[in-house]
């Protein structure tokens, strides 16, 4: 069973729709006792970094969050859910994230003549050869995103090219991180979130 | 790199797609689910759904609509029409959109384009501007409730504070091409994009495959709506791809 954080800042429930469709056992939940009884976690997110982690501070996720990646439950964060998974953000102010990983959050540069956000379909290349992501190598999958996060060499298993090189999967023994929405990616999209249950959280 | 989008957008009312969508052979061509898979099949990169009835009592069909179709359809989904307020754009992201788009609220309530931002993130919040050229003053002068009231903002100004206060994407709608299959207004989406930094949505005007290499040729705009000309099949969204790929746009 796959439980999906529900910490109420945003569209949640496309990651159980895509999980319903591809038939993988999934709930909903923000109560401790079930995300810690979990075989995998999902991470979501959509909204910004401060408040995200003062909504799983309120409902006390963020021990939680960290007792379960500590015990090895694999774990997979999304979008602004990957950016949780580091040390540091810093959108609208500085704020402390979950700290699976190391790394921070920056703001994707504007004076590159960027847009901001990134946003729309972009291409991935995988540097290290790993199960999920290997689905995801020259495939373009859905960004939406203001800032990115920036992690040692070593954890970036994928990257995309926006002018200035953003991780797009990072991993860190059972922790994943997935700056794109595999859930709005389409058919590769819905492939890699099959490879996480099989390759990380049923095997 | 980043591809360019092409997005069909559906009129909904009281949850059935109001135009005629004949593109493709459906058993009910008012479904939005059934509709919105066609154009998933056909390599549609976003959909922008748009309320057109719009009232209070409209907006659980709304809702309903778009828990329908993202239980079947796996790509962005952008929802706009009459939404007035932060609960409005969640109710709707929790149905499943992904991004919201404002209006007449971006108008009539400014401070909704940023208390959307913090909650949800400027990239959740879009604000659609009708705009029509006005040849008394020769600016683009914003409209609003459906392009029927003309307010006093001048458009490319009107941009610059909708993204100062949080917009992540504009969607910006010619009124003057509108319908009409001449093509986008080029000279608009220049200015707005010289303008702000954010992506932006062109609307309004195609009619054929030149349109759309056109626009990305001459304008440095993220995304082309069209409505009519992919519901009745005139052009096709693997056609549209195709053309721009030939003229060297990444397209996905």
């Amino acid at each position: 069973m796959i439980v999906v954080v529900d910490y109420d800042t945003g569209n949640t429930r496309n990651l159980k729709k895509a999980l319903d469709y591809l038939g993988i056992a999934n709930q909903l939940s923000s109560d401790p006792a079930t995300i810690l009884a979990a075989d995998g976690l999902i991470l979501p997110g959509v909204g910004a970094f401060q408040k995200a982690m003062a909504a799983l501070e309120a409902r006390d996720l963020v021990s939680v969050l960290q007792t379960a990646a500590q015990q090895g439950k694999p774990m997979l964060g999304i979008c602004l859910g990957m950016q949780l998974l580091v040390e540091t953000g810093y959108e609208f102010g500085p704020a402390k994230g979950l700290g699976l990983l190391p790394g921070e959050v920056v703001p994707i540069p504007t004076d590159l003549g960027l847009k901001v956000p990134h946003m729309g379909w972009n291409t991935n290349d995988v540097l290290q050869q790993n199960p999920v992501a290997d689905v995801f190598n020259h495939q373009a999958t859905y960004f939406v995103h203001s800032f990115y996060v920036q992690t040692a060499a070593k954890n970036i298993i994928a990257q995309t090219d926006y002018g200035v090189k953003i991780p797009s999967i990072i991993q860190q023994d059972n922790v994943m991180g997935m700056q794109f929405h595999p859930e709005k990616s389409g058919q590769v999209g819905l492939l890699g979130l099959a490879r996480f249950n099989k390759e990380l959280v049923l095997a | 790199m980043l591809a360019k989008r092409i997005v069909p957008c559906l009129d909904v009312d009281h949850g059935r797609v109001k135009k005629g969508v004949n593109f493709v052979d459906l058993t009910d061509v008012g479904d939005p689910a059934e509709i919105a898979a066609a154009y998933e099949k056909q390599g549609a990169d976003e959909l922008v759904f748009l309320d057109i009835t719009a009232t209070n009592e409209a907006r659980g069909a709304m809702v309903d609509t778009i828990e329908k179709v993202a239980a079947q359809v796996f790509m962005p989904l952008t929802v706009g029409g009459g939404i007035k307020s932060v609960a409005d754009m969640q109710a709707l992201l929790k149905a499943g959109a992904d991004k919201i788009a404002l209006n007449s609220a971006a108008v009539t309530q400014p401070e909704l384009i940023h208390a959307g931002a913090e909650k949800f993130g400027r990239q959740c919040i879009v604000v659609a501007i009708d705009v029509r050229w006005d040849e008394a003053t020769q600016e683009y002068r914003v409209y609003v409730n459906g392009g029927r009231k003309a307010t006093d903002l001048e458009a490319i100004s009107w941009a610059k504070k909708v993204v100062a206060l949080g917009a992540g994407e504009l969607l910006v709608t010619s009124m003057d091409r509108d319908g009409t299959k001449s093509g986008y207004d080029l000279a608009l989406y220049q200015a707005l994009t010289a303008a702000v930094n954010v992506p932006i949505v062109a609307s309004g005007g195609c009619g054929k495959l030149a349109d759309f290499n056109d626009l990305f040729a001459k304008t440095d705009v993220d995304a082309a709506l069209a409505a009519s000309v992919f519901h009745y099949g005139e052009l096709t969204i693997p056609q549209v791809k195709q053309s721009l790929r030939e003229q060297g746009v990444i397209v996905r």
